[in-house]
């Protein structure tokens, strides 16, 4: 039973691991961006869910209400000012500018929140769990989370295709000069994709959070999980990336199972065993 | 067809050469003029100044982005610790098999790596340095994750007394240092530095003219990843004690030398001596700091990747002409150029 449990667990944070990446894999589909400032960020969202928590005692869910919106304005900010002018050809300047940040914002947080390690209480809600079977117990908590990321992923998806943002998202991912002169400005359209890239950092640092102790240093790991979830699901395409973190977090649950020093490297050997044999993924996107 | 030559070193250049060989003479005998500390820091200094070339050589000239070259930095220095504690190797003799195995391990690596779309191979490299740490963490005759220190029989064996073991050290750390700048202007300066500026520039232009790009960018890689293999055990043969957080230490081995790269000037041999020479001027300044010193280096290597992407040297180069390392070719024409009616026609 300990192992269905473990596998069980795994799946569930499989969702925290896809919601890692979604925001990650929409910034590189739309503008071949890849930001290794991204789990530093959630790191943020996380220390200032917690900040807000502790100031008022509100709950962290409501603490959303304010910290998505922040981050979302943040990340536009950012887009516009920093990043928009390294974009081009060259792959070199945004991923130094962004390894550039992700060390500003690591040692920002240490200064400001000291190395300790926190956690965002959650008013129970992380302890709470229900019997499906006997013997087998899902926590509210990643059960949760599990939901999130899936009405995060469906949520993309339909404004993807049915919308006039998913539109411009589209139309500037396949070929930005064609997009620009049909109307659109470009870095608005760059900005509006790092928001909501942002937004969904948000989510994913309030469950982080809620979930796991944290500190300044925590985001690197996080931008790897999200990272291998899209490489193992396979680029672009989202449910995949829900698949690949799901794969992920069953592997790190078996490694942990074996020894608890095997956890994460157990998740690494899954990304290099699927990158060895299917290189473009697990469920690689069908249409060009 | 108008009479031309190719001009790559001139008299002034020689000259330069003759003050390089000078000064790399002068700080061959810092033993005889430096203190104790100072053969230290020098010796920290070439490290970094190796590190920052070979970098640059992957990222600069070739255009594969690594953030992970913390991992043949800790696994040359866990196979110096390997090699001289299990198989009694003489540490100096070590720190080639060092290069050796770092060489082999990223052969069958680089291609995994390439595969990945991109910046997404800069990730990548990341997922391998973490897989290297987290193994060494799990080898307990190393010392597991607190790590170990290199047995005094072993660190005797170098010389018998600490100033002249501090001596040979200074000097492989000299030797390091000149042998991998050496290395890297006779390959830019050869065809197959030609071919890397060629894939840089452009890959499917390149291609076309016959250049094997993933040959020539997996012979790179895996030469950066031995030397820097050997840079990574000169580090902890220096250190004497080695764990898998220092050994894989993204900030120490990566950030920084990222950070001198950028400031030094990308895609130039000078610019990352430059650079190291002003981080280790702002270290020595700013380090009671401590943490606010890396944002601040983080910070300047931002505002030069937005305002001045050539970095320091790149730009005073472009500005003034000079060059101290030639390994451009210049086109000389010898008679003057056709009139314009004939050149339009």
């Amino acid at each position: 039973m300990d192992w269905v449990n473990a596998i069980v667990q795994g799946i569930l944070v499989g969702g925290l691991y896809a919601l890692f990446a979604t925001g990650l894999s929409l910034i590189f589909g739309v503008m071949r961006l890849v930001n290794i400032a991204h789990g530093d960020l959630i790191v943020f969202a996380a220390y200032l869910a917690m900040t807000l928590v502790q100031a008022t005692g509100m709950h962290p869910f409501v603490a959303a209400l304010f910290v998505v919106p922040v981050m979302a304005m943040l990340g536009y900010a950012l887009q516009r000012m920093i990043l928009n002018p390294t974009l081009g050809k060259d792959i070199l300047p945004p991923l130094l500018v962004t390894f550039g940040l992700s060390v500003i914002i690591q040692n920002a947080l240490l200064i400001w929140f000291t190395a300790d390690s926190r956690r965002l209480p959650a008013g129970g809600l992380e302890t709470a769990s229900f019997e499906v079977l006997p013997g087998l117990s899902l926590g509210l908590l990643p059960v949760l989370m599990f939901v999130v990321a899936v009405l995060v992923i469906f949520g993309l998806e339909v404004m993807f295709f049915r919308t006039r943002f998913g539109r411009a998202f589209r139309a500037t991912s396949d070929d930005p000069e064609v997009a620009r002169l049909m109307g659109l400005n470009n870095k608005h359209v760059y900005g509006l994709a790092m928001a909501l890239s942002a937004a969904i950092v948000a989510v994913a640092g309030i469950f982080l959070a809620m979930r796991t102790s944290f500190d300044p240093a925590s985001g690197p790991t996080r931008l790897i999980f999200g990272f291998e979830a899209v490489i193992i699901g396979g680029l672009g395409n989202l449910w995949g990336t829900l698949a690949g973190g799901v794969v992920l977090g069953v592997a790190q649950a078996i490694g942990a199972q074996i020894s608890p020093g095997f956890q994460t490297l157990a998740g690494h050997l899954v990304f290099f065993l699927v990158l060895a044999l299917r290189p473009n993924g697990l469920f690689p996107r069908m249409d060009g | 067809m108008s009479e031309h030559r190719i001009e790559r070193a001139t008299t002034r250049d020689r000259v330069v050469l003759v003050v390089i060989l000078l000064a790399i003479a002068g700080l061959a005998l810092a033993p005889w003029w430096a203190g104790r500390a100072q053969i230290r820091l020098l010796g920290e200094i070439y490290s970094f100044i190796a590190l920052a070339s070979l970098w640059n050589l992957l990222a600069g000239y070739t255009g594969l982005v690594s953030v992970g070259q913390q991992a043949f930095v800790g696994l040359g220095g866990y196979m110096l610790f390997t090699f001289a504690m299990f198989a009694g190797v003489p540490p100096l003799l070590a720190i080639l098999l060092c290069g050796v195995v770092a060489g082999l391990v990223a052969l069958p690596l680089g291609p995994l790596l390439f595969r990945l779309q991109g910046a997404y191979f800069a990730i990548g490299t990341w997922v391998a340095s973490e897989v290297f740490r987290l193994t060494f963490a799990q080898v307990t005759v190393l010392g597991g994750g607190s790590g170990t220190s290199l047995p005094a029989a072993v660190v005797t064996g170098i010389a018998q007394s600490r100033d002249e073991r501090e001596m040979v050290i200074y000097w492989v750390g000299l030797a390091l240092a000149v042998g991998t700048l050496a290395m890297i202007v006779v390959l830019m300066r050869s065809r197959f530095g030609l071919a890397l500026t060629a894939i840089r520039d452009s890959e499917v232009a390149s291609e076309s003219l016959g250049i094997d790009i993933a040959r020539t960018k997996l012979l790179v890689y895996v030469t950066v990843a031995a030397v820097t293999g050997m840079v990574g055990a000169f580090i902890f043969l220096q250190k004497l004690r080695i764990s898998p957080d220092a050994a894989f230490s993204q900030n120490d081995w990566t950030a920084y030398v990222i950070f001198i790269a950028v400031i030094g000037g990308l895609g130039t041999i000078e610019g990352p001596i430059i650079g190291t020479i002003v981080f280790f001027l702002l270290r020595e300044t700013l380090a009671d700091l401590g943490t606010v010193y890396l944002m601040i280096l983080g910070l300047f290597a931002i505002i030069v990747m937005l305002r001045a992407p050539k970095g320091l040297w790149g730009t005073f180069s472009e500005k003034t002409g000079i060059t101290l390392i030639p390994v451009r070719r210049r086109v000389i024409l010898t008679d003057p150029p056709p009139p314009e009616s004939e050149r339009n026609g």
